[in-house]
């Protein structure tokens, strides 16, 4: 019966691989071809889907383990309760992408770059989908790589668009830089256990300090994958340039991945040390902070939500280290906690990042630009775009009664209960894994300032500058479709978290199988009832409240008049308070991260020439250290230009040379 | 009795962060002599008897360091007419934040030291350790001389801190000998702050670079 | 059942009493007779039965915002126990629900000033999310310390643990945390030293302006939910400065809404005592109860 799944999953992926050949032989602005790949991707996504859930409700697992022709591992898919879990968005948000896809790049519009765009989100759909199941690391490695080479060709789509080329090569570049340490993770764990495989690794079978050189592998590995600041510099470019649908798969679901395979490779790790879970816990509370205050300090709609990633990366890191310390401390509440926060904040942020990028898309598809200093008032225009964006923002802020609450109550219980509550028993105790949960608190108002100012530049007051009318373009109802599936999940993941907690157990069993028939189970920690009946309650007081005040102003008289302007008396919708001013006094309190370039007007002598303020945040890490630290390292080794003579005779003999130098060599040697 | 040791320390050590994070000379002025006065009762308190000397050298150290110093300052400060420090180097608020984290560090650092068993688990020894830091931070991040004055009083603070350690040992020596440090030091820095004011007419202590080659 | 309905009509009915307490102390140092103690009820009454002006520029969301507002702060209301009673609401973990509610009420009322589009509710919306984002960890901390205390993470289990017979050992602490929560208290609420409740200008001004615009029932509704706020908030330090426990039900009450009302006449004297802070000081207040609740929560896990 196992095998039956397996083969189905192995359908699944094919048809999501194969969703965009067809359209690769079809005319160029015909729209057969996309419409042919969406069908493919829904139906591929339905059947894995399906089976991911099957698992999941099951607890069972599947394994396919084919020989291959490489002389290492072999073809092995793994589809435990974990890897199911991470299924789920992998297949559900490429589905919705492709439909988005068919009303926002569609052929007819963007005829140069559709049919590509389509073929390599059906493989990058489907090479995420071996990385989470895959039970080899070679095979691992494999689709590692297809991922990212997919990943870069959809972010560079439009060839006519420097900045995404940029972008998306910076984007490669961050990932092979990464795939360097995942391959020495990997060689370094064959050499351990000698084996290719994703089992546990027992502490008999490494030397001393090799558990620690794979974990920090590992961790700088994923990090640069992920996003865990510092090593997000590469990360922010590709979703803030590139198609929004594209933008909503790199930084909704890619990241995702990462996180399962930094999830995986701890647990198969032996009991860590306490500094281990510490450390992921103080670079998560620092990515969280630090990445939602970067996202305040931009100026671009796509740039700002792909800096906000970073912080709940961070929430989920900081979950993932609380699993690991209650490894440590052998506290079976903690990894129970911990790690089923991580995990629901991987769905629902799998689900919120592309809502927001889709709305985001739509806007800038509307209006051509995505500066948010000069949008503005959309919401009369784009009502359900503006509904389900202000829906995403308050649910990606945490707040009740969404999924963003319930995720991050998981990790507030866990992390409050590090601080040793009475009665909770067993040796050892972290208190300073509380000072995470001041963290948590301040990155969650900071990403309220956040979303808050950009649902309010974008969609609330008026328009800044008068748009161009003539190429406005309402959203079609394919576009709107996917969005608003994706918001109706999000209220139901927030009104009904207790559905979700005997999948997060099933997971949790898998990555922490010795203590899992022991330990509590997330529902008898979790009040999950309490809060579905609390964000019903709230609910149904809100509809309560709204139907005694329409009552009440029933019969009183409604004027509709101008905003109050203090008596101005040409008030231009230029006074209104930008999104730059919204947040200029977090960003002064924050400027010892920042550090923005600010360009002060030159005024001079009594008859001044006119000049301009700029001010603007460039990423520290990239543009303030690694490009002028690899512009210095270039003029530095710029005597090694002496050996590129550019002759061949040169060459001949350079290699003359080293042969001699071998041979001389050869012969100390003996 | 002991357990007003504790109180004390922690007032002390607010006091500390509020000379950090205002600007208003004059109050910062009083906050060291308030210190400067709760410390003065300390050693009674360590010291656990109340004969005629213990009390004779607290009332002396309530009075030059609570009453005494800071009139000398307040004087010198109206002389000068300055009553406000100019944005310092390391700002208001981050001073703040570091003091803070000078807390913290000094109290790690105290679960490192090599103490006896009875000195183990007390509050003396990072406060001193704090208080130490803190006065490190306003001598070397403020501009104007009379902050820096405070910066030293409050490094003071803290070495008269640590010296209820001793008490035991040289029952009065460190009192004293602390006293007599101090009172010399300030007779000395008021009328440096006077020389530099008629020299400068400021009192703002970078233009004493102006004095290098 | 009579706790519950009694914890229900002072939600409800006392609010605006303590707004009118603590003008009628201010009115007092001022040297005036002051507004009546009941004046807030017939404002309130008053403005229910007024008409509205809407601004063309604003949508559903302006309509809709004290609404929600209002039901999440009743709701923290509901999870917050009164004097030695259990709250009607209380399950583990509410007291992270409790603080996310506020920042609920907050998100809206924000976003609805944004959608005036006017640059006075654009600075009052930015001022309140900055000082939030500065208030909230020194609330958490409160909550640590509490938790840590009680060893539960109900807050009605936090809040009535025996904390007075504990206030000689733990003095400092506590001192320290109940300092820290009062400045919040004033922050959140919006009164002198942070923000000035009384006029409406430019530079002074963060929660008034936000309403500027609001008119009629709605405006009556955002009044009503800022005195919901100060009674909860109110009742949270309450717990810490001075828990009550007589045993005697009807004394209980009685000693609680007098509590409550000796806490505001301390808010009127605070705001006749002190002048609004600059604008520019604000955070260092802010930052100041962080470090206050920071440093009462860290000397009880030193």
């Amino acid at each position: 019966m196992t095998d039956l799944t397996m083969v189905l999953l192995v359908v699944s992926i094919s048809l999501l691989a194969s969703s965009g050949v067809l359209g690769l032989f079809l005319g160029r602005r015909s729209a057969t071809g996309q419409r042919w790949a969406a069908l493919l991707m829904l139906a591929g996504a339905g059947l894995g889907l399906w089976i991911a859930f099957r698992h999941l409700l099951r607890g069972d697992s599947g394994t396919l383990d084919l020989p291959w022709f490489l002389p290492w591992g072999s073809f092995r898919l793994k589809a435990d309760a974990l890897a199911s879990f991470f299924l789920v968005p992998v297949f559900l948000i490429p589905a919705l992408g492709s439909i988005y896809g068919l009303g926002y790049w569609n052929s007819s519009e963007r005829p140069g770059s559709a049919r590509a765009l389509q073929f390599y989100y059906g493989i990058l759909a489907a090479s995420m989908a071996i990385v989470v199941l895959a039970g080899s690391s070679v095979l691992f490695l494999i689709a590692w790589e297809v991922m990212a080479l997919s990943a870069y060709f959809l972010a560079t789509a439009d060839a006519t668009d420097p900045p995404a080329c940029k972008a998306g090569w910076m984007y490669l570049i961050g990932a092979h830089i990464g795939a360097v340490f995942l391959i020495a993770l990997f060689s370094l764990m064959y050499r351990s256990t000698g084996s290719f495989a994703f089992e546990a690794i027992a502490p008999a079978a490494l030397l001393p300090g090799v558990a620690t050189i794979l974990f920090v592998l590992a961790l700088i590995g994923l990090g640069l994958k992920i996003g865990l600041m510092p090593l997000h510099l590469f990360l922010p470019g590709a979703p803030a340039t590139g198609p929004s649908h594209v933008s909503s798969l790199l930084s909704g679901v890619v990241y995702k991945v990462g996180i399962y395979a930094l999830i995986r490779v701890t647990g198969i790790l032996p009991v860590p040390p306490a500094w281990w879970g510490g450390l992921l816990l103080f670079a998560g509370a620092t990515s969280a902070i630090l990445g939602v205050t970067f996202a305040l300090a931009q100026n671009d709609l796509k740039r700002t939500l792909a800096y906000s990633s970073f912080e709940n990366i961070g929430i989920i890191s900081m979950g993932l280290g609380l699993a690991l310390l209650g490894r440590t401390f052998a506290h079976a509440d903690w990894i129970v906690l911990g790690l089923g926060g991580a995990l629901f904040h991987s769905w629902n942020h799998a689900l919120l990042k592309p809502l927001l990028f889709l709305a985001a898309g739509i806007v800038e598809r509307a209006v051509g630009t995505t500066e948010t200093n000069k949008l503005g008032g959309l919401a009369k225009s784009l009502p359900m775009t503006a509904t389900l964006f202000i829906i995403g923002s308050a649910a990606i802020c945490g707040l009740p009664p969404l999924n963003g609450f319930a995720s991050e109550f998981l990790i507030y219980l866990g992390l409050f209960r590090t601080a040793g509550l009475t009665g909770n028993g067993g040796a050892g105790t972290w208190p300073l894994a509380t000072m995470a949960v001041p963290c948590l608190a301040l990155a969650g108002t900071l990403a309220v300032a956040c979303f808050v100012n950009l649902s309010g530049s974008l969609f609330l007051g008026q328009s800044r500058q008068l748009l161009p009318t003539k190429s406005f373009q309402a959203p079609s109802a394919s576009m709107t479709a996917p969005m608003i599936a994706m918001a109706a999940l999000c209220v139901v993941l927030g009104l009904a978290p207790g559905a979700v907690l005997p999948l997060l157990d099933r997971a949790i069993a898998v990555w922490n199988p010795t203590t899992s028939s022991l330990g509590p189970s997330l529902s008898s920690l979790v009040p999950a009832a309490w809060i579905s009946a609390a964000g019903a309650a709230i609910a149904g007081l809100i509809a309560l409240t709204t139907v005694l005040y329409l009552r009440i102003v029933r019969r009183r008289t409604v004027g509709i008049a101008g905003t109050w302007d203090c008596g101005y008396a040409r008030p231009s919708a230029r006074m209104e308070y930008t999104a730059s001013s919204f947040g200029h006094s977090l960003r002064e309190l924050f400027r010892w991260a920042l550090w923005p370039r600010v360009h002060r007007p030159q005024i001079a002598g009594p008859f001044a020439k006119p000049s301009h303020f700029k001010s603007y945040v460039q990423d520290p890490v990239l543009d303030r250290v690694t490009l002028p630290g690899a512009q210095l390292l270039g003029r530095a080794f710029a005597w090694l230009r002496l050996l590129q003579q550019g002759h061949l005779q040169v060459y001949v003999l350079y290699f003359f040379a080293i042969v001699v130098l071998l041979l001389i060599w050869g012969r100390s040697m003996r | 009795m002991s357990s007003l040791i504790d109180p004390i320390l922690v007032a002390v050590l607010l006091l500390n962060i509020f000379a950090l994070g205002n600007s208003r000379l004059p109050s910062v002025i009083r906050v060291v002599g308030a210190q400067g006065g709760l410390l003065g009762v300390l050693p009674l308190l360590v010291h656990q008897h109340f004969g005629i000397l213990p009390l004779g050298v607290s009332f002396l150290t309530v009075a030059l360091k609570g009453v005494v110093i800071p009139f000398m300052l307040l004087r010198a400060m109206r002389e000068a007419q300055i009553r406000r420090e100019v944005e310092p180097s390391v700002g208001f608020l981050p001073s703040m934040i570091l003091g803070a984290f000078s807390i913290g560090f000094s109290v790690l650092l105290a679960q490192e030291l090599p103490m006896t068993k009875a000195h183990l688990g007390l509050l003396l020894v990072p406060a001193s350790l704090s208080t130490v830091l803190v006065g490190f931070i306003m001598l070397t991040t403020r501009h104007k001389a009379i902050s820096q004055v405070v910066g030293y009083l409050i490094l003071e603070n803290g070495i008269f801190i640590f010296g209820m350690l001793l008490v035991e040992a040289m029952p009065l020596m460190v009192e004293l000998g602390v006293l007599l440090d101090l009172f010399v030091g300030i007779f000395v820095i008021t009328i440096i702050v006077n020389h530099i004011n008629e020299a400068f007419s400021s009192l703002d202590t970078r233009k004493l670079s102006a004095l290098k080659e | 059942m009579t706790n519950l309905a009694v914890h229900l009509v002072l939600l409800l009915l006392m609010p605006p009493l303590l707004l009118g307490v603590i003008n009628r102390t201010k009115a007092f140092f001022g040297g005036r007779r002051g507004p009546p103690l009941l004046q807030p009820y017939f404002d309130l009454a008053r403005l229910m039965r007024k008409g509205l002006v809407l601004s063309h520029t604003t949508t559903l969301i302006f309509r809709a915002a004290p609404l929600v507002s209002l039901v999440a702060i009743l709701f923290a209301g509901l999870l917050m126990p009164m004097g030695p009673f259990d709250a009607p609401i209380s399950f583990p973990g509410d007291l992270v629900f409790f603080a996310y509610l506020f920042g609920l009420a907050r998100f809206v009322t924000t976003i609805a000033a944004l959608d005036t589009g006017s640059s006075f509710e654009g600075m009052g919306a930015a001022r309140e999310v900055t000082f939030a984002c500065l208030s909230e960890p020194a609330l958490f901390f409160a909550l640590l310390l509490l938790a840590k205390l009680s060893g539960s993470l109900v807050l009605s289990d936090m809040l009535h643990s025996p904390l007075h017979a504990q206030w000689t050992i733990l003095g400092p602490s506590l001192v320290l945390v109940a300092v820290g929560l009062f400045i919040i208290v004033l922050a959140e609420n919006c009164r002198i030293p942070v923000d000035d409740p009384n006029t409406h200008l430019e530079l002074t001004m963060i929660h008034e302006v936000m309403v500027l615009d609001h008119s009629g029932p709605l405006l009556g509704i955002i009044l009503y939910g800022a005195a919901l706020k100060l009674f909860v908030l109110g009742a949270f330090l309450l717990h810490i400065v001075a828990p009550v426990q007589t045993g005697r039900v009807w004394l209980d009450w009685g000693l609680f809404a007098a509590e409550l009302l000796g806490l505001s006449i301390v808010i009127g004297v605070v705001e006749s005592a002190m002048a609004r802070l600059q604008m520019r000081h604000v955070p260092t207040l802010l930052v100041a109860s962080i470090l206050f609740c920071g440093f009462g929560y860290f000397l009880l896990v030193r």
